[in-house]
C-alpha cells in the first residue's frame, strides 16, 4: 500500500497488495501492447505487429484474476474509504486496462494494411500522437502503481492535446480523402488507428480519474474545463 | 405517584404526541403559566434541525479527564451513530445526554447540552422528566422482574395516570411498534424474563417508546443479540426515526453504515469527525477517522 | 523394564507413572470427600433417629391440648407451641421491617459511607454474639424497668436476633440486582426510591424471603435468650405482657428434670422445633427454586 499504516489483519494487506500487483502487472502488459502497436504502424515492423494480440490473453486472464481478488475482498473484508474506494478503482481500472489491451491489438491488426501515403506528413502525426499516448499511459500507470493523485491529475489535463492532435489528423485525412478517392482505403485504415490511439489515451484519462478519487475521496469533475470538442463528439458516439 | 413527576402530564389529560413536553424545571407548573418558553413550542419547532446540541462538553470521572471539549449536534429525527474504540468516550456522551452520570458520585460535566431551548446541565433541571423524554436502551437486555405488560406500564405509570382501557391500548400500541405485539399479545402477564433475548431488547425499546420521549439513546443495542435479531432492531430505527430523535452507540461499524444518517468518531476523548453516513465510511476527512474504519488501528 | 531402554520410551515411562500417579491422586481425593461427608450425615443421622426414637413415643393429642402440668398429670405441651408462635411470629413482625430497612440503607443508600460501614460492623457482630448477651440485654432493659418478665421482652430478645440475618441477606440479595436493571428504570424517568420497591426488591424478593424464613428457623430454636425475658409459663397465657412458655425453655426445664413423663415430653418437644425448622427449610428451597427460574 505504501502511504498507509499496516492493517490490523495482516491477511487483508497482503490480499489488497496482491490486487495491486495484478493491476501492476496489467498495466506493464498494455504499456508494451501499445507501445508495440504504435511501432508496429509508424515503422511498419512484423515483428512488433505480431505482439500485441499474442498479449491478450494474458491481459484478459489478469482482469478476471483481478475481478475475482476484488469481489473476494468486498465480500470478506467489508473495506471501508480508502479501501473500498481502492478495490472499485481497481475493478474499473481492470476494465480500462483490458480496453486499452484490445485497442492496440486492434492497431497492431491494421498495421500491415496501412501503407504511407505519399507524404510522411500523417506518420508524423500519427508518431507524435502515439509518443503521446504512450506517455501518458504510461504516467496514468505510474501515478496507479504509486497512488500518485498529483500525477493523475496531470495525466488527466494532458489527454487535451491527445484530442487536439486526434481532431487535426482528422481534417488532414478527410482532405486527402476529398482530394484523391484512391486514398480511401488507406485514409480509414489510418483513420481507425488514429481513433484507436485516442481511446486509449481516453481509457488512460479514465485510470488517472479512477486513481485520484481512490486517493483523495474527491471526485474530478466530470468535464474537464476546454478542449478537443470535435474530436470529444465522434470518440464517445464510437463507443 | 410523585405529583411532581407528571406535572404536565396531568394538566394536559391524556398527552398526545404533538403537545409540548413536560417542563424540565422543578416546579415546571409554574413556570409554564407564566412565560416559559415550553408553553410556546408548536410541533414546528420540534421538527427544528437540531434536537440536542452539545456545546463544548467536558466530562470528568472524578480527576480523569474523559471529554475534551465536545461539540456536536443530533439532527432531529435522523439517527446518530457514535464510532470509536474502547473507552473513546461515545459512551459517556451518550450517558450526559439523560444526565445518567448523576447516580455516581463524583462524576461531573462543564459545558452545555441545549434540549428544547434548556441546558440540561444547568442545575434545577428534573432529571427523571427529562429522563421520560430522553429515553435509554442498554447494551444488555434488561426486562424488570415482572410480567410483559407490566413492565410496559411501568414507566407509562411513573409519568402519567391512565385508565386501565387506555394503558391496555398504549401497552399494545408500543408493542406493535417493535413489532412484538404477535409474539407476546396472548401472554402479557408471564414473566418477561422468559423472552428470548431479542425480543427482550424489542421490550425494552417498547418500554422506552411507551414513555413517549422525543429522543432515544441506544448503547450497544444489539451487542448481545444474534444476528437475525439484531437485523429486526435495526429495521426497528429506520422506522422509528420518522418520530424519534435517535442517538447510537455502536462497535459495530457496518451498523452504523447500515443505521445512522450521521456518523461521530471519537478518539481517547475527543469528537475527531462529524459527517453523513455515506461521506464518513467512503471518504473520512481525518487520518484518524480512517485508520480506524478501515481497521488500521494500533 | 531394563534401564537401557531407548529415549523414547523412557519418556513413555514417565508419562505411565505419572498418569498412575495423577489417578491415584484422584482417588484419594475423591475417597477422603466421600469419608467425610459419611461421618456428617452420620452425625445428623444418629441426630434425628434418636429424636424420632425418644420423640415419637410422647406424640399424642393431649401434647397440643393441653398445657404444661406437673410431672405424672398427664400435661402438654399446648401453651409452649402457641408461646413459641407467638413469639417467633412476633420478633420477625419487629426484626424483620428493621432489618429490611437496614439492608436496604446499606446496599442503596449508605454504600460505603462511614456510617454504612459502621451499621455494617454492629449488625455482623450481633449476628455472631452469644443470645444469652441478647437475653441479658433485655433483661436489664426491658425486664429489669418494667419488673417482671413478659413474652414481648422474649419477642424483643428474638428480634434482635433475627435482624442482622436479614440485613445480612437482603443487603446481599439487593447488591446481586443487576446495575443495568436499575439504570434501565432510572432511565425511564424513575425515581430511586421506586427503583427500590418496585424493581430491585422485586427482583431480589426470592432471596430476601429466603433470609426471613432462615431468621425466623434461627430464632425458633433459640433458648438462651427467654431464659431472661419472657421466663417460661406453665400456665395457658396469650398475654404477651406476662411470663410465656416457649418449646426451648420447655425442653430446657422438662430435660433437666428426674421426672420420666417430663424427659419424654422434652425429646418430643425437640423433635417438633426441629420437624418445624425443617419444613421452614424445605420451604425456603422450594420458594427459591421457584423464584429462580
Amino acid at each position: 500500500m505504501g502511504n498507509e499504516p499496516a492493517h490490523t489483519i495482516t491477511r487483508y494487506d497482503q490480499e489488497l497488495e496482491s490486487l495491486r500487483g495484478i493491476v501492476a502487472r496489467m498495466g506493464g502488459l498494455v504499456e508494451r501492447q501499445t507501445a508495440q502497436a504504435v511501432a508496429a504502424v509508424v515503422d511498419q515492423n512484423e515483428d512488433a505487429a505480431r505482439e500485441p494480440p499474442m498479449l491478450d490473453p494474458e491481459v484478459d486472464t489478469l482482469e478476471r484474476e483481478a475481478e475475482q481478488l476484488a469481489i473476494r475482498i468486498l465480500a470478506l473484508r467489508a473495506p471501508m474509504a480508502v479501501d473500498l474506494r481502492q478495490i472499485v478503482a481497481v475493478l474499473k481500472m481492470s476494465g480500462d486496462l483490458e480496453r486499452i489491451g484490445d485497442y492496440a491489438s486492434s492497431i497492431a491488426r491494421r498495421a500491415l494494411k496501412v501503407e504511407p501515403l505519399d507524404g510522411a506528413l500523417s506518420f508524423s502525426a500519427l508518431r507524435a500522437m502515439g509518443r503521446l499516448v504512450q506517455e501518458n499511459l504510461h504516467r496514468a500507470v505510474e501515478a496507479m502503481v504509486e497512488n500518485d493523485a498529483e500525477r493523475a491529475k496531470e495525466v488527466w489535463n494532458a489527454d487535451t492535446a491527445v484530442d487536439e492532435l486526434y481532431t487535426t489528423m482528422f481534417r488532414e485525412l478527410v482532405t486527402y480523402m476529398m482530394e484523391d478517392p484512391r486514398n480511401i482505403g488507406p485514409c480509414i485504415h489510418l483513420l481507425f488507428v488514429a481513433k484507436n490511439l485516442e481511446r486509449i489515451g481516453d481509457h488512460a484519462t479514465n485510470i488517472a480519474e479512477r486513481v485520484y478519487y481512490a486517493v483523495t475521496g474527491e471526485m474530478l469533475p466530470s468535464e474537464r474545463p476546454r478542449g478537443g470538442e470535435a474530436a470529444k463528439k465522434p470518440a464517445s458516439q464510437g463507443e | 405517584m410523585n405529583p411532581s413527576v407528571q406535572n404536565t402530564g396531568v394538566q394536559t389529560g391524556p398527552t398526545t404526541q404533538a403537545a409540548p413536553g413536560p417542563a424540565l424545571t422543578e416546579g415546571g407548573n409554574r413556570a409554564m403559566a407564566s412565560t416559559a418558553p415550553d408553553s410556546l413550542m408548536t410541533p414546528a419547532d420540534r421538527q427544528a434541525p437540531t434536537a440536542i446540541a452539545v456545546r463544548d462538553l467536558n466530562f470528568y470521572y472524578g480527576t480523569s479527564h474523559a471529554l475534551h471539549d465536545i461539540s456536536l449536534a443530533f439532527p432531529a429525527r435522523s439517527v446518530t451513530g457514535m464510532i470509536g474504540p474502547s473507552g473513546c468516550g461515545k459512551s459517556t456522551l451518550l450517558r450526559v445526554l439523560n444526565r445518567m452520570y448523576d447516580l455516581y458520585p463524583g462524576q461531573r460535566a462543564t459545558g452545555e447540552v441545549i434540549f428544547d431551548n434548556q441546558n440540561i446541565l444547568a442545575p434545577g433541571i428534573d432529571v427523571n422528566v427529562l429522563r421520560s423524554r430522553v429515553g435509554m436502551v442498554f447494551q444488555k437486555p434488561t426486562p424488570f422482574p415482572m410480567s410483559i405488560y407490566d413492565n410496559i406500564a411501568f414507566g407509562i405509570r411513573l409519568h402519567e395516570r391512565v385508565s386501565r382501557s387506555e394503558m391496555d391500548g398504549r401497552v399494545e400500541d408500543a408493542l406493535r411498534r417493535v413489532a412484538l405485539w404477535a409474539e407476546v399479545q396472548d401472554r402479557l402477564n408471564s414473566s418477561a424474563t422468559a423472552l428470548s433475548g431479542g425480543q427482550q431488547q424489542r421490550l425494552c425499546i417498547a418500554r422506552t417508546i411507551a414513555v413517549r420521549p422525543e429522543v432515544i439513546l441506544l448503547d450497544e443495542p444489539t451487542s448481545a443479540l444474534d444476528p437475525v435479531s439484531t437485523a429486526r432492531i435495526e429495521e426497528l430505527l429506520d422506522e422509528l426515526k420518522t418520530e424519534f430523535t435517535i442517538a447510537i452507540v455502536t462497535h459495530n461499524m457496518q451498523q452504523a453504515a447500515r443505521c445512522a444518517d450521521q456518523v461521530a468518531f471519537f478518539y481517547m476523548g475527543r469528537l475527531v469527525e462529524v459527517d453523513s453516513t455515506p461521506r464518513m465510511f467512503t471518504a473520512p476527512k481525518e487520518k484518524q477517522t480512517q485508520d480506524y474504519i478501515t481497521g488500521r488501528f494500533g | 523394564m531394563t534401564s537401557s531402554s531407548s529415549p523414547s520410551l523412557m519418556r513413555a515411562d514417565r508419562s505411565a507413572a505419572l498418569l498412575l500417579r495423577r489417578r491415584m491422586m484422584d482417588r484419594l481425593a475423591t475417597a477422603l470427600s466421600w469419608l467425610a461427608m459419611i461421618v456428617v450425615v452420620c452425625m445428623l443421622g444418629s441426630i434425628l433417629w434418636s429424636l424420632l426414637s425418644n420423640g415419637v413415643g410422647g406424640l399424642s393429642l393431649h401434647l397440643f391440648t393441653r398445657s404444661m402440668a406437673p410431672p405424672g398429670q398427664d400435661g402438654g405441651l399446648a401453651n409452649a407451641i402457641v408461646g413459641s408462635i407467638l413469639q417467633t411470629g412476633l420478633a420477625i413482625l419487629l426484626g424483620a421491617p428493621a432489618g429490611l430497612l437496614t439492608g436496604i440503607y446499606l446496599a442503596e443508600y449508605g454504600r460505603t459511607s462511614p456510617l454504612a460501614q459502621a451499621v455494617r460492623f454492629v449488625s455482623d457482630m450481633l449476628l455472631s454474639a452469644p443470645s444469652i448477651l441478647v437475653g441479658l440485654f433485655i433483661y436489664m432493659v426491658l425486664v429489669a424497668t418494667l419488673g417482671h418478665f413478659s413474652g414481648l421482652a422474649g419477642a424483643v430478645a428474638l428480634a434482635i436476633l433475627a435482624m442482622p440475618i436479614v440485613v445480612r441477606t437482603t443487603e446481599d440479595m439487593l447488591r446481586l440486582v443487576p446495575v443495568a436493571m436499575r439504570e434501565a428504570a432510572i432511565a425511564l424517568g424513575a425515581p430511586k426510591w421506586r427503583v427500590i420497591l418496585f424493581i430491585c426488591l422485586r427482583a431480589a424478593r426470592g432471596g430476601v424471603m429466603t433470609g426471613i424464613l432462615l431468621a425466623v428457623a434461627r430464632v425458633a430454636g433459640e433458648t438462651a435468650p427467654l431464659l431472661f425475658t419472657s421466663l417460661g409459663n406453665s400456665e395457658w397465657s396469650l398475654d404477651m405482657g406476662r411470663p410465656m412458655a416457649s418449646l426451648p425453655v420447655a425442653i430446657y426445664q422438662y430435660a433437666g428434670s428426674a421426672y420420666q413423663d417430663w424427659m419424654q415430653q422434652a425429646w418430643t418437644g425437640a423433635l417438633l422445633v426441629t420437624v418445624g425448622v425443617l419444613i421452614i427449610n424445605i420451604v425456603v428451597r422450594v420458594g427459591t427454586r421457584g423464584g429462580r427460574t
